[in-house]
């Protein structure tokens, strides 16, 4: 396989590094793959703008830093001005449309998904907006098995809220797999 | 799932490798970038029988764990630059009375509370000179979790059969960032456990009369033989003296034990190396830079390699002099103002080739930092 880099960056609160953790878990506990996961960290990370990156890869991984990532994900306007332009020419550039307005400058394949919007309606609860936005990215990119992301998550949500989860996993794949690569 | 892969920070791989090598009690005093192993101890450390204190400083927690220790316990406490400060003349009194504990030091930004969220390898000479007076000191590292759990179970080792306090010199980026860790079968890697006396009770026990082979069997403290302990130079009932000859022989043999076993405490990866023209020399997370750089430098075709240190102190001068003999120029890749430079200088016979690759604003250094410098070095601009 070729070496993935993904950026998630958005506002903190939001659960972009929970979504960066659960997948590069899901690639080394049930693919068997290598992953790396790191984030900035610091005071900024309460309420304003976070990021982490992860690699995956099924050779030894060196250098945890992600320069120019294939897949980035911007969950606020502030990340996608920050980070858009980074992304790796003819990367997979993923937003959510309620909270950010692209301006399409980069040479990407920029997709911009109601993703939020679809969580409140179908199951009402924010908190599991970062599993959908997962959903919606494995669903364009096939990077990980969908078994595989949800039994990582399985492994760290309360089993009361693991329906939930499912649910918001789901209608992500739905949304994203329209846009399968 | 298999429940011996895990996903984890380096903080977690370190705890890991600690209670495998048998940890029963920590005292620390929570900093970051160190605070998961205080955090992950606190829970994992009683489900195995284990003590875990949270004390009220830096200080106490040093003595804390030298206490345990000889009462037959299984020590270490973990913190970052400004703790590591406080730390010292406990490490001293620590090297002095001859006891074994870890000290784990996720390095942050400094001097002083520096730069507490970001990266730095600027305590490695803190590590070998923090406690004032002669003597010697174990410092190990490591550029991975898998080398972060051998290499803490490896300090436990080293500290009981050298009874001496053994630092563990990691960064924050080792310490915060998460990738996999496989934990080995029980049995898979070697413990060290506490060499005791034979000498039974009511028999004349001196904690500090060696064995013929140099070693210092230990008696728990409170349990079947009373002695003193101290600070100060002392016999071999460990009774204050300043008879010269039991100064000089003590303060030697302090240094000596480790000194004279600098090939056994060396621990070192090669990456690379065979025929290499430039080496790289580095350790922790800068490794991981210069492992990135060669493998891509070495795919078109350029011979470059890079000696990863895993033990900083006692520095292996003879490791590195004969690694680099055939080198056109040595690269010391490390973040800090050039700390282990300085040794790397000392061991080489050409010191005019080599050079210092640093990064000292709290970010991790890149490849492609080092690489700029390579090519001015190889002469090919940058």
């Amino acid at each position: 396989m070729n070496r993935i880099r993904l950026v998630f960056s958005g506002s903190g609160g939001q659960g972009v590094i929970t979504a960066a953790i659960i997948l590069a878990e899901a690639a080394v506990i049930h693919e068997g793959l290598n992953a790396t996961q790191s984030q900035s960290y610091g005071a900024a990370a309460r309420g304003g703008s976070t990021r982490s990156d992860v690699i995956i890869s099924d050779k030894e991984i060196n250098f945890p830093g992600v320069t120019q990532p294939n897949i980035l994900v911007c969950l606020t306007q502030d990340a996608y001005n920050t980070y858009s332009s980074i992304i790796r020419p003819g990367g997979t550039l993923l937003t959510d449309s309620r909270f950010v307005q692209t301006t399409r400058k980069v040479d990407a394949k920029q997709i911009e998904l109601p993703m939020y919007e679809a969580v409140m309606e179908k199951v009402g609860k924010p908190v599991v907006f970062n599993i959908c936005v997962l959903g919606t990215l494995i669903g364009i990119t096939e990077i990980l098995k969908p078994e595989s992301v949800m039994a990582a998550v399985a492994d760290r949500v309360p089993k009361d809220f693991l329906t939930m989860n499912n649910r918001a996993f789901d209608i992500g794949l739905v949304l994203g797999s329209q846009y399968r690569r | 799932m298999s429940k011996k892969i895990r996903f984890i920070q380096g903080n977690e791989a370190c705890v890991e490798g600690a209670l495998y090598a048998g940890l029963d009690f920590y005292a620390g005093y929570p900093i970051t970038p160190s605070t998961e192993i205080a955090e992950h101890l606190s829970e994992r450390l009683p489900q195995v029988g284990g003590k875990f204190i949270q004390m009220e400083d830096e200080i106490a927690s040093m003595c804390a764990i030298i206490g345990a220790s000889l009462t037959g316990k299984k020590v270490m406490t973990a913190t970052s630059g400004p703790g590591f400060s406080l730390k010292q003349e406990a490490i001293g009194y620590a090297c002095m009375a001859e006891i074994p504990c870890v000290i784990a030091n996720v390095q942050r930004g400094g001097p002083s509370t520096g730069n507490p969220t970001h990266v730095s390898q600027g305590d490695i000479n803190q590590a070998r000179w923090g406690t004032h007076g002669d003597h010697a000191i174990i410092a190990l590292t490591a550029s991975n979790h898998q080398d972060v759990f051998r290499i803490t179970v490896d300090a436990f080792n080293l500290a009981e059969t050298y009874r001496t306090p053994v630092i563990l010199l990691f960064d924050e980026v080792i310490g915060h960032m998460r990738e996999k860790l496989v934990i080995p079968e029980k049995g898979e890697v070697e413990i060290v456990d506490r060499l005791r006396t034979s000498v039974p009770k009511d028999v004349d026990y001196h904690p500090y009369l060696p064995r013929e082979d140099g070693r210092l069997p230990m008696s728990d403290f409170g349990g079947e033989h009373r002695y003193n302990v101290t600070g100060l130079f002392h016999d071999m009932w460990g009774f204050p003296s300043n008879n010269p000859k039991i100064v000089n022989d003590l303060l030697r043999h302090l240094v000596d034990k480790i000194d004279n076993n600098v090939h056994t405490i060396t621990r070192y990866k090669e990456h690379f190396l065979e025929g290499a023209e430039y080496i790289m020399v580095s350790y922790g997370s800068s490794a991981r830079s210069a492992i990135h750089l060669a493998q891509n430098r070495r795919n078109k075709g350029e011979k470059i390699g890079v000696l990863e240190l895993q033990s900083i102190w006692p520095f292996p001068t003879e490791l590195v002099k004969e690694k680099c003999a055939n080198a056109k120029a040595v690269l010391v890749v490390e973040m800090n103002m050039g700390q282990v430079l300085a040794q790397v200088k000392a061991a080489v016979r050409n010191p005019d080739r080599v050079f210092l690759v640093n990064r000292i604003d709290g970010k991790l250094i890149t490849p492609t930092d080092i690489k700029q410098l390579l090519r001015v070095i190889q002469g090919r601009g940058v």
